[in-house]
């Protein structure tokens, strides 16, 4: 079996990230990370594939930006790698991003399992996650804090979801797309001898030709961008005898602004 | 020229970063407090390489150049000094001899157990009275009996030893002999008549044990031996010269730490209507710091790659140790005088970097002992007429 996941590169939670009136994103020179979702379903797909004897694959949608979080991955010790990129991709586009995704992995032989992190940290999203699983034609569950059962010769994955009023077990025929949460691991550090390798791997690059579909034309338009206004923050330090009567005073306040 | 650093330096770079910001950092307060290392986060270590850094693959290490191990130890020191000292002294004096001088038997005994993450590596040259001039001062000493050497005496301020199956140790084995009267033997620490003292109480570094030991009669058959006999006071000199590239890398990390806290609290902390990162007197230090830190950093990786490269190192080893551990106290006085009385109070991290640096003048040669090496090299290349050289 081949185990399939996605990362991508994000702007660092620290760094400042701004928007300008064309919708043009920037975060100055500061780095990029893999997207801190992914470490757990990097984490799962090599556990997992470990268990059944099987392939694993990581892949980004977009730009060459994406290799250092491909070339982590390696490192952790996913075995493969690839990049899909296509001329006019809009990354904003969760139907483009998600044609791209499905396209790859069609393009894998014997995958039977897509496992995604619950969102993207920079559009703040999981709506590829549904997509790609619409796209392919296959079972999506999300929000896995564990996988059960991976069962690679019945064609079954057992897992366990939470919801919100507490958890599910459920029983899907292969093949399925996951997403998982933060817990259901503990992500593995790079090691050196993973590192070695990635350093030196070249990740081959798919085009929508190489995939046998075209590139789906964006169906949005982005008519206009409003940044919020900047807030102007007053802080006020609560004065008082004991701490009841500052208690007290700060509940008068919350109430008074509609806090509470 | 080129500054830049490979691909594979790189991405150990970040990875090194990103397992000290969530595995050691948030413990080096606690360390500092309890002298208790985070032993979950050495555990993990061999993995990524700390605790194999120039061992071969062979034997559980990374065979990582001077230049990777010099990264590694400033990152461990960015975050905890105790910790670092800890690896620093583990990777080059604990197992940097036995790679250096090991016969193949010694090393598969030894080494899968140092880079195992489960024990740490020591070396025991100082002796209560014997630190600069071991040489006249070193006085324990090994007495060939048969099969066996008989050692007797005492060791002093030896780091990790309490975690160590076995230590390097520096016996005067041939009293006739001056530098070729030594040598250097493996001793396991479960010999009997070895015995281990309480750790010292020292001003920092709460969490890297040294201690006092005695050889009372302790036997150890000749196969122990390290490298040849005759040769310890030589292999010592190597082995420092190392050691200082290492005791330079923590210094640049212990004053990178410090900086970036001092920088943080500067912009963070206001008097007069603004923030004090705005008054010209704090931007002196900021910027005196980013230069010294800087130039520090630069010599450090510029002896790593000496190194590396085969060339002489023993003076830049000694400039850029000297000059790593005066930024380190410099960047930490002026990193808790930022700070104002916060920066007095254990509470704060600077607190504790400033009293880390301090053995960094102290410890692989005294800053003194620097000034020598780098004097009598200098007059060395101007008596032979190669001073204008590299």
């Amino acid at each position: 079996m081949h185990i399939v996941t996605f990362t991508r590169s994000t702007p660092d939670t620290a760094a400042k990230v701004e928007v300008d009136g064309n919708g043009a994103v920037s975060w100055g020179d500061a780095a990029t990370v893999v997207n801190p979702w992914d470490e757990y379903s990097l984490e799962e797909a090599i556990r997992q594939a470990t268990n059944v004897k099987g392939d694993t694959t990581v892949i980004a949608v977009g730009g060459d930006l994406h290799n250092d979080s491909l070339k982590h991955s390696l490192a952790m010790g996913v075995k493969n790698a690839v990049r899909v990129n296509a001329d006019g991709l809009d990354m904003t586009d969760s139907l483009q991003w998600a044609s791209l995704a499905a396209a790859a992995v069609n393009n894998i032989d014997d995958c039977q399992l897509v496992i995604f992190g619950k969102e993207h940290v920079d559009v703040g999203s999981d709506q590829v996650t549904y997509q790609t699983a619409r796209k392919l034609g296959w079972t999506m569950l999300s929000y896995v804090s564990e996988i059960l059962e991976l069962d690679a010769e019945g064609g079954t994955i057992k897992v366990e979801k939470t919801v919100e009023q507490g958890k599910q077990i459920l029983t899907a025929k292969l093949p399925v797309v996951i997403s998982v949460l933060k817990g259901i691991n503990e992500p593995r550090y790079p090691s050196f001898i993973g590192i070695r390798k990635a350093s030196k791997a070249t990740i081959p690059e798919w085009t929508p030709a190489d995939l046998g579909i075209e590139l789906p034309a964006s169906s949005i338009t982005h008519d206009a961008y409003n940044n919020p206004p900047p807030r102007d923050i007053t802080s006020e330090i609560i004065e008082g005898e004991t701490i009841e009567e500052k208690a007290a005073q700060l509940v008068d306040k919350l109430l008074e602004e509609k806090v509470l | 020229m080129d500054f830049e650093l490979n691909d594979e330096l790189k991405m150990f770079h970040r990875a090194v970063r990103d397992f000290c910001e969530k595995e050691l950092k948030p413990h080096a307060h606690i360390a500092h407090e309890t002298g208790e290392l985070n032993w979950d986060a050495i555990k993990k270590m061999p993995s990524l390489g700390l605790t194999g850094l120039q061992v071969s693959e062979a034997f559980g290490g990374v065979e990582m150049d001077t230049l990777g191990a010099a990264i590694a130890v400033e990152e461990i020191g960015r975050v905890c000094g105790s910790t670092a000292l800890t690896i620093s002294a583990h990777n080059g004096l604990g197992c940097g001899p036995i790679m250096a001088w090991g016969t193949d038997a010694q090393k598969e005994k030894w080494l899968p157990m140092l880079t195992s993450g489960d024990t740490l590596g020591a070396l025991a040259l100082t002796e209560p009275q014997a630190g600069s001039d071991l040489l006249n001062g070193a006085q324990t000493k090994a007495v060939r009996d048969g099969d066996e050497w008989v050692i007797n005496g005492t060791k002093a301020w030896i780091t990790n030893v309490a975690w160590s199956p076995v230590l390097t140790v520096l016996l005067r084995t041939d009293a006739e002999s001056g530098s070729r009267g030594f040598s250097m033997m493996l001793v396991e620490t479960d010999r009997e008549g070895f015995t281990i003292h309480p750790p010292e109480k020292k001003m920092g570094l709460n969490a890297s044990k040294s201690h006092m030991l005695t050889f009372d009669n302790v036997r150890v058959p000749v196969s122990n031996i390290l490298g040849d006999e005759g040769n310890g006071f030589y292999q010592t000199m190597q082995t420092l010269d190392n050691g200082r590239i290492s005791i330079g890398a923590l210094s640049v990390g212990l004053a990178q730490g410090a900086y970036e806290e001092m920088v943080k609290y500067a912009m963070d902390r206001t008097a007069f209507g603004e923030p004090i990162a705005k008054k010209q007197l704090i931007q002196e230090k900021i910027a005196n710091a980013a230069m010294e830190i800087e130039a520090a950093r630069t010599l450090i990786y510029k002896a790593a790659w000496m190194k590396d490269k085969g060339k002489k190192f023993t003076k830049i080893a000694s400039i850029a140790k000297l000059k790593a551990s005066l930024v380190a106290e410099k960047v930490c006085y002026d990193a808790v005088q930022v700070h104002g009385s916060a920066g007095y109070s254990r509470d704060y991290a600077v607190e504790r970097m400033y009293r880390d640096q301090r053995l960094m003048q102290i410890g692989e040669g005294t800053n003194e002992i620097q000034y020598l090496v780098i004097a009598r090299n200098v007059l060395k290349e101007f008596e032979s007429g190669t001073f204008t050289m590299l």
